[in-house]
């Protein structure tokens, strides 16, 4: 227990206002646990100095594993020798994050037990994550964490754990089964996952619907999103109870339409299916009358990122429709010549999307063996020089010039 | 063709690799896995190359670091945590 409550004017500051506060939750632990303490000490120390303490990366790890373990330490590890060592762990979460609340009770008395008992639940990653730990108490939390059936997730070079939403479990826009492909791709790629061998980071994201629960489109390597290819399923008897309730289905549905694909009378909703985008705007908007289509599957992204090396990137179509069932020959095909080319090419710390990038998508796709299609285009052409091989072909071989 | 390396042989020549340029360079699993293809030719692909990375990990010889990036080093003292 430890024996004397800090003084945290600044941080003191955090616990006001409307919202749970990261501060208050520190403090409980704190009153047990000598990390948690020492950890708001070093916090107040960064918020009056205006510097972090924190020394990050290293060697730390558990015997095997290449990820799933973060090294951090204190560089005033005389003042706060408690948090002298305060390893992150990552552990992997079930697809959907589904927990029963034994097996979360048994995780956090895992955690009280080998380290400061903070969680972050769910980290940005997916992971679950557990904040603080020494590095001789790496190996005994993963040996626990393996007997309750868990494992480390993904960090450095590696395939990240893979995320999705909630998907067919909840959710009845659910275009394909995220959570099984999600184990499904955590269990084919357990080598990458935990043996660092990419130029940088590789992350799935798998959502269910163009909703995009995960944010796969703005946060992945690879966004594997649901969607349809028939037509939009319209119940008009609810579209007129929509009407009825007071719903302005002229403005706030169809005048929101960014294909501006529907027309409705009064009595029926027409919606020129061929025009739509999928954005889901009206089926969000009337879910008791509109549906996704039968023709499910999803649309495979590339190249998303957060600001990191260099500035966020959002991922675009490579394949605009994949059905998505076991064994997922297709998909696993497409994914293992992506690492083989990115493998091969990719800067150290290039991800994915920067490769493109740098080599541009047209050498990419050649490089992968996919067909370009117009529905890769991102943004309109900006270069309006465009050379076709043909034309080169045919100059040179019949035509040279002078 | 040449009869293939084994993985032991192939583990040797990266640890060799990673032991004479320590304190020059960091070697990432793609950069050994280059080198042996060079060193052995076609004797090595890249499965046995991956095999050898994991026996050199699995053994404790050789530990991963991350330094922004994900290396494979002879373990040795931890630098932050000085
Ligand atoms: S992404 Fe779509 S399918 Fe998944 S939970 Fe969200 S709305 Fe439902
Ligand atoms: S899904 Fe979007 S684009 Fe398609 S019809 Fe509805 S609002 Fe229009």
């Amino acid at each position: 227990m430890p024996e004397k409550k800090r003084k945290t004017p600044k941080l003191d500051e955090l616990e006001k206002g409307a919202w749970p506060s990261f501060v208050k939750e520190i403090k409980t632990a704190a009153e047990k646990n000598a990390m948690a303490e020492d950890l708001l000490g070093q916090l107040e120390r960064s918020y009056e100095e205006k510097i972090g303490h924190w020394k990050h990366g290293g060697i730390v790890g558990v015997l095997g594993y290449g990820g799933g373990v973060i090294g951090r330490y204190s560089d005033l590890p005389e003042e706060f020798p408690n948090v002298s060592h305060f390893h992150t762990m990552r552990i992997n979460q079930p697809a959907g994050w589904f927990y029963t609340s034994d097996v979360l009770r048994k995780l956090c008395d895992i955690w009280e037990k080998h380290g400061s008992g903070l969680t972050n639940v769910h980290g940005s990653t997916g992971d679950l994550v557990f904040l603080g730990t020494r590095t001789e108490e790496l190996e005994p939390t993963f040996k626990e964490l393996t007997d309750l059936g868990f494992d480390l997730g993904g960090s450095g070079s590696d395939v990240r754990t893979p995320s999705c939403c909630c998907g067919m479990a909840r959710c009845e826009w659910a275009c394909y089964d995220t959570m099984a492909l999600t184990y499904f791709l955590t269990m084919h790629y357990q080598d990458e996952l935990h043996r660092p061998a990419f130029p940088y980071k590789w992350k799935f994201k798998m959502s269910g619907c163009p909703n995009d629960c995960v944010a796969a489109i703005a946060r992945s390597d690879m966004s594997i999103i649901g969607t349809w290819r028939d037509d939009i399923r319209v119940d008009n008897a609810a579209v007129t109870e929509y009407a009825k309730s007071g719903m302005n289905i002229e403005r706030d549905v169809v005048g929101n339409c960014p294909a501006k694909c529907m027309e409705w009378d009064g009595k029926e909703i027409k919606i020129d299916n061929k025009a739509c985008v999928k954005c889901m705007h009206c089926i969000n908007a009337m879910p008791k009358a509109l549906a996704p289509g039968k023709d499910r599957g999803a649309c495979i992204l590339i190249g998303a990122k957060a600001p990191i090396v260099e500035g966020a990137l959002l991922s675009s179509v490579l394949i605009p429709f994949i059905k998505l069932e076991p064994p997922y020959a297709e998909l696993i095909d497409l994914v293992d010549r992506i690492h083989e080319v990115w493998s091969e090419n990719g800067k150290n710390r290039e991800r994915v999307g920067e490769f493109i990038q740098r080599v541009g998508m047209g050498n990419f796709l050649e490089a992968i063996g996919v067909e370009p299609i117009p529905e890769m285009v991102a943004h309109p052409r900006e270069n309006p020089y465009v050379f076709y091989e043909e034309f080169f072909e045919e100059e040179s071989e019949e035509n040279p010039k002078p | 063709m040449a009869e293939q390396a084994s993985v032991q042989e192939v583990a040797d020549a990266m640890y060799k690799m990673i032991k004479d340029s320590m304190g020059q360079k960091k070697w990432k699993a793609t950069d050994l896995t280059k080198a042996v293809n060079e060193l052995f030719g076609e004797r090595c692909d890249k499965n046995i190359a991956k095999s050898a990375i994991r026996d050199l990990i699995e053994s404790g010889k050789c530990v991963y670091t991350y330094f922004g990036g994900s290396f494979i080093e002879i373990p040795h003292k931890e630098g932050a945590e000085n």
